[in-house]
């Protein structure tokens, strides 16, 4: 038990901290990898949970996908992070006092729905079932009960890859591209033309 | 000293709440904004899944998978409108960004 508190502590510690870091970094590179540092200590805390599959998703798609999004996308943009960093003061009491305030009203409302609210009564976390695995478990309730919404899922993330295709997809003028089915539907006829040239006079267009 | 449903509420309370405060400090800056929101997407996903265990229901974990889903879809439709509205403009300042009305 005690491994465990030490283990929490540590992960929890080091994903606020990068949390924080990501929001505060002055330059956004830093702030992809603190992302990427937060979603790792993440998944060790959903390790520590008892939720192995949720856990490797996260580190998939998140550190995988969507922290390599961030990447290339900062990366390719030629912005100048000084300028958009103005106001950072002037907004920070503010949001300073926002967060402090959402802050210690989350943590106590939370505190009490742990304690007296419905998971209240489980003071200890669902034991692992000897013979099945956390993703096993999660694919037999995924696949039968929930499959319309995996296949709901499924469209989201289709609808997302075309929405994010055509909208970066760009076709710059004066350039030459293949054209497949023009080539294809090319035939003798519109390819080729037979000339009579008469002797010694050659041809000219 | 041993670790309860509270503690891992308060972890995702905390990283909520640097979530919307990295909105409000980030005003002009759209690519941190986008981080922000990850931030909070994260810090529901370990609401989701600490219920879902100290509840003793796998319900919950598969709609961590759900919002998983909708938050790589929301970075990826997010990033290709900041690309080309940098395109467009040659700029990702946010606080101007109006071309839209009318």
């Amino acid at each position: 038990m005690a491994l465990q508190a030490i283990a929490f502590y540590l992960l929890a510690t080091v994903t606020v901290a990068a949390g924080f870091a990501v929001v505060s970094a002055k330059n956004p590179v830093h702030s992809v990898l603190f992302l990427i540092l937060a979603f790792f200590s993440a998944a060790g805390l959903f390790v520590l949970l008892g939720a192995e599959f949720l856990a490797m998703l996260l580190v998939v798609v998140y550190v995988g996908a969507v922290a390599v999004l961030f990447l290339f996308v900062v990366m390719m943009l030629d912005v100048d992070f000084a300028a958009l960093r103005q106001g950072f003061a002037s907004y920070l009491p503010l949001g300073g006092l926002v967060a402090g305030v959402l802050a210690i009203e989350m943590i106590v409302v939370s505190t009490t729905v742990a304690t007296g609210g419905a998971a209240g009564k489980n003071e200890t976390p669902m034991a692992a079932l000897p013979d099945v695995t956390n993703a096993e478990t999660i694919g037999r309730v995924l696949y039968t009960d929930y499959v319309y919404f995996f296949q709901a899922a499924g469209l989201v993330l289709l609808v997302a890859m075309i929405g994010a295709i055509v909208l970066t997809l760009r076709h710059k003028p004066g350039v030459r591209r293949q054209v497949i089915a023009d080539q294809v539907a090319r035939s003798p006829k519109t390819g080729m033309r037979v000339v009579s040239i008469k002797p010694g006079e050659g041809i000219s267009e | 000293m041993t670790i309860g449903l509270a503690h891992y509420l308060a972890v995702a309370a905390i990283l909520f709440t640097i979530g919307v405060f990295g909105i409000f400090v980030n005003r002009k800056n759209i690519i941190v904004i986008l981080m922000s929101i990850e931030l909070i997407l994260l810090a529901v996903n370990i609401n989701l899944v600490a219920f879902s265990v100290y509840l003793h229901d796998v319900v919950g974990q598969i709609f961590a998978m759900f919002v998983l889903t909708v938050a790589a879809a929301e970075a990826a439709v997010g990033l290709a409108i900041l690309v080309t509205f940098f395109r467009n403009r040659g700029d990702i300042a946010v606080d101007d960004a109006s071309m839209m009305k009318g």
